[in-house]
């Protein structure tokens, strides 16, 4: 599926790129009209494919651009259809990357082997998610179990938590996003997030609700946390690049991408998969938002 | 020879004719089909829609949707109860009628008959820009203004708002009232009665707001995200669409009925109240309706500012609580509801763009009817 960057330079010209683009153009036309995820691209050399959680999805993107910019001749198409299809796309071999904001499950390894696909995780960032009040609120920090207690509606006033006598206004990412997933997973576990939840469509605009309003909570990623809003303590532990790297803070989790085996080394998937490992690579996870997994400075 | 040339002059002559009839030919195929095809595209967004509206009923069935209220799309197993969204769409229509209404009217009735000519040519383009305005401005100022001063100041802000609302159509009922309760008097103390129980009436009304102001100043809202905030925004929006075309229904009743009213004696306030508005309902129907229309089809102020909860608020008229519209639900749940993942979350959306195409294309045609009508009779 991908060759060396060393092989057959004869076929790198720009013509071949040229015709590479129109085929992959060609084939997301085609995707589009039929609407079927499973169509057999990303077969040609010096092209990789990407697809997979929309959280991901952005280092993936970063990581593309910079590493096109680096190699004129490789194309990286990212598509983010979330971990599921992610996952789905591995193993039906129609993408060499699967971005997944979680671990592969059972099922799905079961069914890569069965295809004769070996799933092999790259951890390429961590991500938090700091859960934010309004600066003016006193509370210093609450329990996971106290914030999916909010979240479900069971706690309503801030009194309950030893906070002020404010009706707690609830702001939740939308269902669409990674952030909320993460979130559903990790503190809702398996509860339903309360009716009268809001819900925004932004990292930003949580933190634009929470900044300008007394009684909110809401949670972000960690990037977007900054002085207009205040992180709590979860469980005692303050969330920052430091205790979401190690695990310490209890809302975090890390970001895979899964590939079919070990790549061959010196491959351009091989340097595509540990870019993060790279001093450029942590600035763009850095930038992104999101905690590197290394500590170059 | 002269033979000849008679005759190819008048095979010239047949030529011509023949162009020009060609070219009107073409002239209007063009035309037609510049027409057909808006109106195509129409039918085909009609035909899209149903499209990919009816394999949801057919996965789920009408019932949870049209009567759930559990909107839980990306849980297993989901459910797709959208009567909160529809229940909110209403409410925030509601709501934004009861803004752009009384004051949409109250500035066509003072634009066709109380302001002088001049100023009225001065006033109405300025009315209508504000629906220059794009629709994501209003949503930022919604957002990052208006929210937090609805936190802040709430109170203060409902009662200026009922008053500002509340005094103009009070103070119009209660001389209507009175006036309708004069009639039931007998003849010879009518006049005073008249005079005594519209100034009853008016008291008692401006009573009852300064107690409904007073007890709304105490209000406080924990969120301005929420139905309140929409409304508001929504029917300053939809304010230049009622004022454009109720003024224009009004302007239509024409001198003639107006004159003749005042040669009956009538006032200005009479005339304007018992004469022009009634001869111009259709008019001013329709006005409304469009106005509605506007409301419910806005999308980008409900996403940012309306708060999104999927539930009907504990009251049901409770303006303060956050609701969910369908137009925010199709707008933040398309990204990730594509073809690949979980088709009834894809077709869930178009089931409810379904909805509204049916609910917008009633509300159309009711007001095209009223239009037509209001022509029809005023002539």
């Amino acid at each position: 599926m991908l060759r060396s960057p060393g092989g057959d330079p004869g076929m790198e010209g720009a013509g071949g790129v040229k015709a590479r683009l129109s085929v992959l153009v060609l084939a997301a036309v085609g995707l589009a009209l039929c609407g079927h995820g499973a169509v057999a691209y990303g077969q040609a050399a010096g092209k990789i494919v990407v697809d997979g959680s929309t959280t991901v999805g952005p280092i993936a993107k970063q990581f593309a651009e910079y590493y096109m910019s680096k190699h004129k001749d490789v194309v990286i198409s990212v598509s983010e259809s979330g971990s599921g299809n992610g996952a789905k796309s591995l193993i039906n071999g129609v993408c060499d990357v699967a971005d997944m904001s979680r671990f592969m499950k059972e099922g799905e390894f079961k069914a890569a082997v069965e295809n004769g696909v070996m799933p092999v995780a790259h951890v390429v960032a961590m991500d938090g998610l700091p859960v934010v009040v309004h600066p003016s609120n006193p509370i210093k920090g609450l329990t996971v179990e106290q914030v999916r207690r909010i979240y479900t509606g069971q706690i309503t006033n801030w009194r309950e938590v030893g906070g002020p006598n404010l009706k707690i206004v609830k702001i939740s990412r939308d269902t669409n996003s990674g952030t909320y997933e993460t979130f559903e997973t990790m503190v809702m576990q398996s509860e339903r997030i309360a009716a009268d939840a809001e819900y925004v469509g932004s990292n930003g605009a949580v933190r634009q609700s929470v900044q300008t309003t007394p009684a909110a909570i809401g949670y972000a990623g960690l990037g977007f946390v900054d002085d207009t809003v205040k992180a709590l303590e979860i469980n005692g532990i303050y969330p920052d690049r430091a205790t979401v790297s190690s695990g310490r803070y209890p809302i975090a989790r890390p970001l895979f991408m899964f590939t079919n085996g070990y790549p061959k080394l010196g491959s351009h998937l091989h340097a595509f998969v540990t870019l993060h490992l790279t001093e450029q690579g942590q600035e763009i996870v850095e930038d992104i938002g999101f905690v590197p997994v290394t500590n170059y400075r | 020879m002269g033979d000849v040339n008679l005759r190819q002059s008048r095979l010239m002559q047949r030529r011509a004719s023949r162009r020009r009839r060609l070219a009107a030919f073409a002239g209007e195929g063009l035309l037609f089909l510049v027409t057909a095809a808006s109106a195509l595209v129409i039918l085909f967004i009609f035909y899209y829609i149903c499209r990919d509206a009816l394999p949801f009923f057919r996965l789920r069935g009408f019932k949870e949707f049209f009567t759930g209220r559990q909107w839980y799309p990306s849980r297993e197993p989901a459910s797709f109860g959208a009567l909160p969204m529809f229940f909110g769409t209403g409410l925030v229509t509601l709501g934004a009628m009861i803004v752009a209404g009384p004051m949409g009217v109250a500035a066509a009735v003072c634009l066709s008959d109380i302001l002088p000519f001049g100023v009225r040519q001065a006033v109405k383009p300025i009315i209508e820009v504000l629906a220059a305005i794009p629709s994501v401005a209003y949503g930022f100022f919604a957002l990052v203004v208006f929210a937090p001063l609805l936190q802040e100041r709430g109170g203060m802000i409902l009662s200026v708002g009922a008053l500002l609302v509340g005094l103009p159509l009070a103070t119009l009922l209660a001389l209507v009232l009175g006036d309708a309760l004069a009639m039931r008097l007998p003849h010879g103390p009518r006049a005073a009665g008249r005079l005594g129980l519209t100034a009853l009436l008016v008291l008692g009304a401006w009573a009852g707001l300064g107690v409904l102001a007073a007890r709304l100043s105490a209000v406080e809202i924990s969120s301005g995200r929420n139905a309140l905030n929409v409304s508001i925004i929504l029917g300053i929006m939809a304010i230049p669409t009622v004022v454009s075309v109720s003024e224009d229904a009004l302007f239509a009743v024409g001198r003639e009925l107006r004159e003749a009213s005042y040669g009956l004696g009538a006032t200005r306030a009479e005339t304007v109240v018992k004469v022009v508005i009634p001869a111009a309902r259709s008019g001013i129907l329709a006005a409304l309706l469009l106005g509605a229309m506007r409301a419910v089809g806005e999308t980008m102020v409900v996403w940012m500012a309306s708060g999104n909860a999927a539930h009907i608020p504990e009251p049901w008229y409770n303006l303060l609580a956050p609701v969910r519209t369908l137009t925010a639900t199709i707008a933040g749940d398309m990204g990730e509801a594509d073809h690949v993942t979980g088709s009834a979350r894809y077709h869930v959306l178009f089931a409810m763009a379904l909805c509204l195409l049916t609910f917008c294309f009633i509300c159309n045609l009711v007001s095209e009817w009223a239009m037509r009508r209001s022509k029809a009779k005023l002539g």
